[in-house]
């Protein structure tokens, strides 16, 4: 059965079209990755599967049930969890207690909720920074914080807003290693993602947006040889490692 | 109902908005410029009204001639405060600004107590006392004289902010502050000018007003609310808001003292506000992008 | 710090049999409004929506349970709990407007002020309700009705009342609520995403902050024995009711209380001073001062400056 389908989504802002009919499918522990150009519309893509816009038409089907309507918490419970692009973490509690609002989602008593959050925090490795302050962290343990919360609700399907932005060639290594781990441990994951390496090595699909419809989709190997991903967003220059 | 009730209540409420309009002018130029909300609205306009009376009564000068001086002490005022306290908060979350202009309204409004003491007062001008008919209807000289002004002084205010660079500035400020910045607008002054400016306008309101209702140290906040009530109604941040909104609240507000009774004419503008927020947040004439 | 707290509650408790009359109504006051600030905290401090219209609920609280006592002889003891319901109905009202029509900052604020004038219009001009003139509550000493012959029951009432708002916020502090309430104020957007429903929660804080208050209402009632519109549903009662835990630290529990402590006396002082000088109500003046102060230099509050500075020295 599949986990997500995605029927005709469409949403248009003003004049600006920003998705136009997108269908997309996934299966349950498959790791998708969404990748296009600047604008394309993925980050509007995720905002509303999970429920930040209404779609003007299409259907979002996650785990049997339409999500049409839903409010983000609502979305949120069922399964679905998202990052942001620009990171949220409530800079006035410490790294623990930013991810124990997550756990308290499905720990209503705070001592569960409190153990809960302890164990993600050591899983994404900020054990060391438990109990910093969220707003004093660097870029990069943001990004793990903003993945330990979205994880904290415990989701079947985890949407990741460009995760690896901002980070530096060895963080970046770490952040997939990570995220591998989360997929094998059986959360399907949706990675939108501008660094092609980590798309590429990580995805077991990608699809391709480009101004808000899709123009490819396939194993990464098949969407790298595609000549319309190759004009629209790769370029010339990339080449996949297994043509190499 | 008396037709010629209604019409003086029609007529008497739009001279009035006049004043309403330039008090809503000054609060929204603030806003729009600098993003702050001035909560000490009322009381500058209190302040405006004692200086114009402290005019008449020390120095001989006629509150229609005066409000040139109120203006200009309230400008002072605005920049003052700008400088000293408001540059200081200017990136502060909301609920900061609100309560420091919370605090400069209660220092203002209780120094007009100290210093005048809480008994209503009142200016007395030698046009107050002639009366003109329009067909059925009478209207004082001096609200004509004061709806005549405030729209002249409205007017040169539009001028200002259209035809000089300071003015320009302003305008540039209140689209995109960043984007002025970064074509190298001193920021900073043209923030004091805006607050200085909207002072100046609600002082002036305040000296054209004196004359025609008594007034009192306490009046300050209700003028502040009634000041926001326009403001939002007519949408924060525009000018023709604002201004459309003293018009259209001061006849609102007639109306209800006509149909309903003078105490509960606040009930009227209220409801406009709620409905104004539940339904067009942005105001008759805002922007519905924030 | 416990011990402490159990010391401090210990003495105050002692209090009344050794000080004067005076000294025993200040007090009365210190705690009365640590309790309306503590009502305002959860909604005002930990949930971060700022309202400036709370006297409304006062008003209601109050006049409620003065007109079922005055007109139907019902008991304020039974009076004080409707006074709340009707309170929460309205707080529910103003929170539901605000909070689904995604009213925050100043239009938030204004939109009690709205309700708090409009409650404050209709009580001045409905005679059925007093009218201009009021509310007034002939003197019984009653206990039964809510009346005492000995200011120190009045202290034990407030201090009662005090402390277990306080209790109250503490607890809910330390649960789910409380943690939801401190993230919704400083990321609601985040919140949603985690599964949050910041809607009933702000609900929820709007309630029983307005039940709380509307509760206060019938101490003020029969406390003062008058109910004048002005005085209950203005903006100037709504300002003592938020500068207190404002200058003391919004959001802690700790912070209604202490600026309780530090604001009375200060305007008790003040306000003598400026009576001699024949100016009352002007020492508002220092209201605005402070508040000026705490915004400029410590808007936090005093609590968590203070708590800094333990830490330091420890």
């Amino acid at each position: 059965m599949s986990l997500l389908e995605v029927s005709g989504l469409r949403k248009h802002f003003g004049g600006l079209l920003a998705v136009n009919g997108l269908d997309l499918a996934m299966a349950e522990g498959e790791m998708l990755g969404l990748i296009g150009p600047n604008g394309a519309g993925k980050t509007t893509v995720f905002n509303l599967l999970s429920g930040f816009l209404v779609p003007d038409d299409g259907d979002i089907r996650f785990a049997g049930r339409r999500l049409a309507g839903l409010k983000p918490h609502e979305i949120c419970r069922l399964g679905l969890a998202r990052t942001f692009q620009i990171v949220r973490p409530f800079p006035q509690l410490s790294v623990l207690d930013n991810v124990k609002i997550a756990t308290l989602a499905r720990h209503p008593a705070m001592p569960a909720a409190l153990e809960a959050a302890r164990a993600v925090v050591e899983r994404v490795g900020l054990g060391p920074r438990a109990r910093d302050l969220a707003g004093g962290l660097t870029l990069a343990d943001r990004k793990r914080l903003e993945l330990a919360r979205a994880l904290g609700t415990e989701p079947s399907l985890l949407l990741l807003d460009e995760v690896m932005a901002g980070l530096n060639a060895t963080e970046i290594d770490a952040m997939v290693r990570l995220v591998g781990a989360i997929n094998a441990g059986g959360v399907s994951v949706l990675l939108i993602e501008h660094n092609m390496r980590a798309v590429m090595s990580l995805s077991h699909r990608i699809v391709v947006l480009s101004f808000g419809e899709k123009i490819a989709s396939g194993t990464p190997r098949e969407v790298a040889a595609d000549r319309r991903v190759i004009e629209a967003y790769l370029g010339e220059e990339y080449v996949h490692p297994a043509q190499a | 109902m008396d037709p010629t009730l209604v019409g003086q209540g029609l007529l008497s409420g739009f001279l009035f908005g006049g004043v309403y309009s330039l008090m809503a002018v000054g609060l929204t130029l603030i806003f729009g410029v600098m993003r702050v909300v001035n909560f000490a609205h009322g009381d500058m306009m209190v302040w405006g009204m004692y200086l114009a009376w402290l005019l008449s009564v020390r120095a001989g000068i006629d509150p229609y001639v005066g409000f040139v001086g109120c203006a200009a002490v309230l400008f002072m005022l605005g920049l003052v405060i700008q400088r000293g306290l408001v540059e200081r908060i200017v990136d502060a979350p909301h609920e900061m600004q609100i309560l420091l202009m919370l605090g400069v309204a209660l220092v203002l409004e209780n120094a007009a107590l100290v210093a005048f003491g809480p008994d209503p007062a009142r200016v007395r001008s030698p046009l107050s006392q002639g009366t003109v008919w329009i067909g059925p209807l009478f209207v004082d000289v001096a609200r004509l004289l004061t709806f005549g002004l405030a729209m002249i002084l409205t007017a040169a205010l539009w001028l200002f902010l259209a035809r000089t660079d300071l003015g320009r500035s302003m305008r540039a400020a209140a689209d995109n502050p960043y984007g002025a910045r970064v074509i190298g607008t001193d920021v900073r002054r043209v923030y004091a000018a805006a607050f200085g400016v909207g002072a100046a306008c609600v002082g002036a309101a305040g000296a054209l007003v004196s004359p025609i209702l008594p007034f009192q140290p306490a009046s300050g906040l209700g003028l502040s609310v009634t000041s926001f009530n326009i403001v939002i109604i007519g949408g924060m941040g525009s000018l023709p808001g604002a201004f459309a909104g003293g018009i259209l609240v001061s006849v609102a507000e007639s109306m209800g003292a006509v149909f309903l009774s003078p105490s509960m004419k606040e009930l009227v503008s209220f409801g406009l506000l709620i409905a104004i927020l539940l339904f067009r947040p942005a105001g008759l004439f805002g922007r519905t992008a924030a | 710090m416990k011990l402490f707290l159990l010391l401090a509650v210990a003495a105050l408790a002692v209090l009344p049999w050794i000080v004067g009359s005076y000294l025993v109504t200040v007090m009365i006051f210190i705690f009365f409004y640590a309790y309306l600030g503590q009502a305002w905290n959860i909604v005002g401090g930990y949930a971060g929506q700022l309202s400036a219209g709370h006297a409304a609920f006062v008003g209601i609280g109050g006049y409620a349970s003065a007109l079922l006592s005055m007109r139907l002889g019902v008991s304020p003891w039974i009076g004080m709990w409707i006074g709340g319901v009707l309170a929460a109905a309205l707080g529910a009202v103003i929170g539901y407007l605000g909070f689904r029509f995604g009213l925050r900052g100043f239009y938030f604020v204004l939109l009690t002020v709205a309700f708090a004038e409009i409650c404050r219009v209709i009580a001045l001009n409905v005679d059925a309700v007093g009218g201009a003139l009021g509310l007034y509550i002939t003197f019984t000493g009653n206990p039964r009705q809510f009346q005492f012959q000995d200011n120190r029951a009045y202290y034990y009432v407030a201090l009662v009342l005090m402390l277990a708002a306080t209790a109250l916020v503490r607890a809910l502090e330390q649960r789910r609520f409380g943690a939801y309430l401190t993230a919704i104020r400083q990321d609601e957007s985040a919140c949603e995403a985690l599964g949050v429903d910041t809607l009933r929660v702000k609900m929820l804080a709007m309630v029983l902050s307005s039940f709380l208050t509307g509760v206060g209402g019938t101490f003020y009632a029969f406390y003062l024995f008058s109910l004048q519109p002005n005085a209950v549903f203005g903006i100037p009662l709504s300002v003592e009711i938020v500068i207190r835990p404002i200058v003391g630290g919004a959001g802690t529990v700790m912070g209604p209380i202490l600026g309780s402590f530090i604001l009375s006396p200060l305007a008790e002082i003040s306000r003598t001073y400026f009576a001699q000088g024949g100016w009352t109500g002007a020492h508002l003046i220092v209201y605005g001062l402070l508040l000026i102060a705490v915004v400029l230099f410590l808007p936090q509050g005093a609590y968590p400056a203070l708590r800094r500075l333990a830490r330091r020295g420890a």
